[in-house]
């Protein structure tokens, strides 16, 4: 296991957000949060890299007790992409050059600059290695911040939504890379989702969380109808397109 | 994870070898500066011989004097608090998240001006020992500038509180800033409309940011403050890089981003309180060297400190040149020529949205 959450509880103040959640990551697994807007999906992801103390409960990742380290080294088996990262007037390169600051004190090392520089070239950005960021399109930029993540050599990668405002074909692009990279190299991935079927596209398991807990976790081929519609309390119907489920909501049709 | 596969790429070694050349460059600039900035004056000096006193070779008395004990320390007193005043913009900005970030701008220096009244006011801590501008005499200056430093923090405390509010912009950043810039000089024109003629005197010179003011000892405070703060500034060049990113993509790099914050914001007011304690207010060199050295070098906070600190130093040391020279013989205090130099730009940053 990559990932084991037990028991993690968590309020802002006297309003209870996350109750009693608990699941697990496997390595090469993408595991997709998915619930209604408020169920806590952000707040459980801030909960798992200690952005966010639980209250109660405990987050391990391989083993290790993250609410007792210090944030350099959640930093560095942790990596988090934020759903709104700012372009600041950097260079790609620079930007990625960032993830390595967990590992840098004052000098950055050639291994930091080698691990940059393969980094890029993976997902395809070592073209733009020296253009400015706030000059990219939101699909390169996205993979820029995923890119800075990966170079923090974490096991877990933590994604905020991270198609939330991508066209379709940077949507796939960004979540197969994800996938890709996550199975390649062993590691765990959790992100929190609104878009249903894009998540059971690309995700291997996912989480439905409502009301501050987990109502089911479940292969995404494996999520039926009533979930669903438990969760989201909408009537729908579950295809499915080759192996993709698909699923398709019946209210509010030809009104 | 495995990238081991990886290079030493060439292209941005480059890249960043040209940065460097750049600051060097900035460097070269600095010195040809100061010794042209030394013989310039109402007597002028030859260049030769103004080389030939720095490098410790008497070449006579007079112009020993003239050299050692008063130009090149209004010259190094020009270039230390050019690059402390610019330094601490370029860190505001950065930690604030706020292009129009500087000490003037978000009413610091104003804040100080009023704790130096209120110390020559209530502590008596300065008085006025002749009727030229140049010759207020501070006589507690460690106190004064202990004054000024508690004002500024609280300035800045201020502005911590509000921009930690939710959806604060940068303009409420600022606005907060200049608002509080109007209280404190409201504050200190409450203390010299109450100010006997010596107290309002020593007063109204204080604000007057000059160089002239410091002596070789006030030098060596503010120049080792700069330093001291600016090795502080860079070691943590990676956490201002990562708060430009967004405050939440630094703490997933592991950032403790409000200690970051809260130190940046207290060191950059320390910083700002030793200048204008000792020298009086001098507007917009914090605000506008970041952006003209960004525009070069890039926002990479790493160069950004260096080149800001560098290019801070040429502005206020030529700047202060051409103000001894421009009214000859009358000697212009260097804060009213980088307002007419800073407000244009001031204008121009809001004009272009203030987007950095």
């Amino acid at each position: 296991m990559i990932l084991e959450i037990n028991n993690v509880s968590f309020s802002y103040g006297s309003i209870g957000v996350l109750r009693d959640v608990r699941f697990s990551v496997s390595p090469g697994e993408v595991l997709a949060i998915l619930g209604p807007n408020g169920a806590g999906k952000t707040t459980l992801l801030k909960c798992i890299n200690a952005m966010l103390r639980p209250e109660t409960g405990s987050v391990l990742v391989e083993g290790h007790e993250v609410l007792r380290l210090a944030p350099s080294d959640i930093a560095r088996k942790v990596g988090y992409v934020a759903q709104q990262s700012e372009p600041a007037r950097l260079t790609v390169f620079d930007a990625v050059l960032m993830g390595r600051r967990p590992h840098i004190r004052w000098k950055v090392s050639e291994r930091d600059l080698m691990v940059v520089d393969a980094a890029l070239k993976r997902l395809g950005l070592d073209s733009l290695a020296l253009r400015y960021i706030d000059q990219l399109s939101g699909g390169e930029f996205q993979k820029v911040n995923i890119a800075r993540a990966l170079v923090q050599e974490p096991s877990l990668l933590l994604l905020d939504e991270p198609t939330s405002s991508l066209d379709l074909k940077n949507q796939i692009e960004i979540l197969s890379l994800i996938r890709r990279v996550v199975c390649s190299h062993r590691i765990a991935a959790v992100m929190t989702a609104h878009d249903i079927n894009s998540a059971l596209r690309h995700a291997h398991k996912i989480l439905f969380l409502k009301d501050g807990m987990v109502f089911a976790v479940c292969g995404s081929r494996d999520v039926t109808a009533e979930t669903v519609e438990a969760v989201y309390g909408v009537r729908v119907e579950i295809h499915h397109v080759g192996s993709i489920p698909l699923v398709v909501p019946l209210d509010g049709q030809g009104e | 994870m495995h990238f081991d596969d990886g290079q030493i790429p060439e292209e941005y070694t480059r890249y960043i070898g040209r940065k460097i050349a750049v600051i060097l460059a900035g460097v070269a600039v600095l010195l040809v500066l100061l010794v042209v900035s030394v013989s310039l004056g109402s007597m002028s000096i030859p260049l030769l011989d103004v080389v030939r006193t720095l490098a410790g070779r008497s070449v006579s008395e007079r112009l020993d004097i003239i050299i050692l004990n008063i130009r090149l320390p209004q010259a190094l007193t020009a270039v230390a608090a050019g690059a402390g005043l610019a330094v601490s913009g370029a860190v505001m900005q950065s930690v604030l998240r706020n292009p129009l970030g500087s000490p003037f701008t978000l009413g610091l220096s104003h804040a100080a001006a009023f704790g130096a009244a209120l110390a020559v006011m209530i502590l008596g801590a300065g008085t006025m020992t002749s009727s030229n501008a140049g010759a207020v005499h501070i006589s507690s200056p460690y106190t004064t500038t202990g004054i000024a430093f508690f004002f500024c923090l609280a300035n800045a405390g201020v502005i911590i509180a509000v921009s930690r509010l939710r959806r604060s912009t940068a303009e409420v950043m600022v606005l907060t800033g200049v608002a509080l810039g109007a209280l404190f000089t409201a504050g200190t024109m409450f203390l010299q409309y109450f100010a006997d003629d010596m107290q309002l005197a020593a007063m109204v010179f204080w604000t007057f940011g000059d160089t002239a003011r410091a002596s070789w000892s006030e030098l060596g405070a503010i120049a080792g403050v700069t330093l001291l703060l600016s090795l502080f500034f860079q070691y943590n060049s990676w956490n201002y890089n990562a708060i430009d990113a967004g405050d939440e993509t630094a703490r997933g790099l592991g950032v403790r981003v409000d200690r970051v914050r809260l130190l940046g914001m207290l060191a950059t007011s320390l910083l700002t309180a030793v200048i204008v304690a000792f020298l009086g207010i001098i507007g917009f060199v914090g605000l506008v060297c970041p952006h003209m050295v960004r525009r070069v070098i890039g926002g990479d906070m790493r160069f950004l400190v260096p080149a800001s600190l560098v290019t801070g130093a040429v502005l206020l040391l030529a700047s202060d040149t051409v103000a001894r020279l421009l009214l000859a013989p009358h000697v212009l205090p260097v804060s009213v020529l980088t307002a007419f130099l800073g407000a244009p730009v001031f204008v121009a940053l809001i004009v272009r949205g203030g987007r950095r």
